[in-house]
């Protein structure tokens, strides 16, 4: 199994609890701050990286 | 805002509310048992619900009425640091994805119920069953006044005045909850989401165009806060580790309370929750959108009596009456999910860590489901009177510690689902110490979530809830070091 997918899990609280790494306001993408866009990138981000790690189970249902 | 009564609104209003009302009661026969008559069907709904009853109702369940208001209405009032809804909402569901699964199987296995029951289960402790089932109940109650709050604030804006239709709506959903079980707001979230989806989308896109697109709203904010001398659109960095500590806490916490935790057992499989820590993220974008009504309203240059009015006076200012009706029923609706499953899950561990425990354990499980029944009425109108009879800001104050609380049974029932080091006596310790030194910190610094830590020349405002929780752990450890071990534990020697 390969379950040093779940190590992927790890990535967004490095990307989302380091503030400093992207609190500014430039590069502005359609209207909003960096702050913003980069943080609401991180949803789908994160969804994907869940993915990859639900991929090594075996489907129960 | 408008007071006066705005009929289009209203007819639109009392139409959702009115089919959501007849859809709990016909929920008693959907996905029909045998009987109703035992607590796995009235209080987890049968555990047979898959993916996408699952992600409603979880969905319906966590991003509550209350959060449509609050959210917005932070951000509107500080900036940013409101913002940190959107990293706590992303970061939970690696934690769910992690953790859940393997709560979940647990229960399956030995026929859980509530937290307390796993503890209990795992621990063989009365005493520490009990720890988590009175925080779990606590926790919730001022939890369920918040959804009233948010109901409220979408009925004022309606233009009713008075507590009566607040009574009304909360007797109702009281009554089918009674007779429905979790069936009822599991088939109400179908509307009640997709009401928010909606609204949220059609705010999103329709509002910033109005305004003068996104740039112009950031900057209207910008503006705006500048002009006032307090809040920002970006963190001061003072706010750096407060804003991520209230994230992070804030995340461990969500699936610890009662009510998402009902979500996660009445699932039907471990794949189900798996399944939805990667597609309930969909909510978090809506969210993130949604806190940007906030600004929306600096750009709008609404004039409000209240933070909390200001994605009703949004709706009332940029949209035609009826699409207001519209989106003030789903508010209103987005409160009745959450308070239904919130009660539901009080009543649950009334039952089984309360009534099972101390006052007739040979209850059979259609006693179980007549004691939980009536518990869950005593909860609601409990919140009921709670908001009527005492100043809101009591609810907001117990709001805030309930987290705090909540989060200090994480210990408990998590760790033994990955270790079998921990003892019930360091785990209750340590449940003491970040309960109590924890409500203590947040006492004393005026009920604030944040605390000032100073370690040498290191300053840092952090979340008192994960100060806590530190606390909790490291008691925990040492008293486990301490005190030795018993030989087996009551899961353990029956297996």
């Amino acid at each position: 199994m390969a379950r040093h997918f779940l190590w992927l899990l790890l990535i967004p609280f490095v990307g989302l609890l380091w503030v400093p790494f992207y609190n500014f306001h430039d590069p502005v993408l359609f209207g909003f701050p960096f702050f913003y866009w980069y943080q609401l990138a991180w949803v789908p981000m994160t969804a994907f990286l869940t993915w990859l790690a639900y991929r090594t189970y075996a489907n129960e249902d | 805002m408008k007071t006066e009564l705005d009929i289009p609104a209203v007819a639109v209003f009392l139409f959702f509310f009115a089919l959501v009302t007849v859809m709990g009661f016909v929920a008693s026969k959907w996905r029909r048992p045998k009987t109703l008559a035992s607590l796995d069907e009235w209080g987890l709904g049968g555990r047979q619900f898959g993916t996408w009853i699952t992600w409603f109702l979880v969905g319906g369940d966590f991003y509550t009425a209350y959060t449509v208001i609050a959210v917005p209405a932070l951000v509107y009032s500080v900036g940013a640091y409101g913002f940190f809804a959107l990293p706590y909402t992303i970061l939970v569901y690696p934690i769910v994805f992690m953790v859940m699964p393997r709560l979940w199987q647990v229960a399956k296995d030995n026929g859980y119920v509530t937290a307390a029951d796993v503890v209990h289960g795992r621990y063989g402790s009365r005493m520490l069953e009990a720890a988590v089932a009175i925080t779990g109940v606590v926790a919730t109650m001022p939890y369920i006044a918040l959804q009233l709050i948010g109901m409220a604030t979408a009925v004022k804006a309606l233009g009713f005045e008075g507590e009566l239709p607040l009574i009304a709506a909360f007797v109702v959903l009281a009554l089918y909850t009674y007779s429905s079980g979790l069936r009822a707001p599991a088939l109400i979230a179908f509307v009640k989401d997709i009401m928010i989806y909606i609204a949220v989308i059609a705010a999103v896109s329709v509002i910033p165009g109005k305004l003068g697109g996104y740039a112009a709203v950031f900057d209207a904010a910008d503006q705006a806060f500048k002009a006032k001398g307090s809040g920002s659109i970006l963190l001061q960095p003072s706010q750096y580790v407060a804003y991520a500590t209230l994230a992070l806490g804030s995340a461990l916490a969500a699936f610890m309370y009662p009510h998402t935790l009902t979500g996660i057992f009445a699932s039907k499989s471990a794949t189900t929750i798996r399944k939805n820590a990667v597609l309930l993220p969909a909510y978090t974008l809506m969210l993130g959108l949604l806190a940007l009504l906030g600004y929306m309203g600096h750009a709008a240059k609404l004039k409000l009596a209240s933070n909390n009015d200001v994605v009703p006076a949004l709706f009332q200012t940029l949209f035609p009456s009826w699409f207001a009706g519209f989106a003030f029923a789903a508010i209103a609706i987005g409160a009745l999910v959450p308070a239904a499953v919130m009660s539901i899950g009080a009543a649950n561990l009334f039952t089984r860590n309360f009534w099972k425990a101390y006052v007739n354990p040979q209850v059979d499980s259609a006693g179980e489901a007549a004691v939980a029944k009536i518990a869950s009425l005593v909860v609601k109108v409990g919140a009921l009177l709670v908001i009527i009879y005492l100043p809101t800001q009591f609810a907001l104050d117990l709001q805030l510690l309930g987290g705090l609380w909540i989060l200090q049974t994480l210990p408990a029932l998590i760790f033994g689902l990955f270790t079998r080091w921990f003892t019930a006596p360091a785990l209750l310790t340590g449940w003491v110490v970040g309960l109590f030194g924890g409500t203590y910190l947040a006492w004393t610094d005026g009920l604030k979530p944040l605390h000032m830590l100073s370690i040498g020349s290191f300053q840092a405002t952090v979340y008192v809830g994960l100060i806590a929780l530190v606390a909790n752990i490291v008691v925990a450890m040492l008293v486990n070091l301490v005190v030795p071990k018993p030989v087996a534990t009551a899961e353990a020697a029956s297996t």
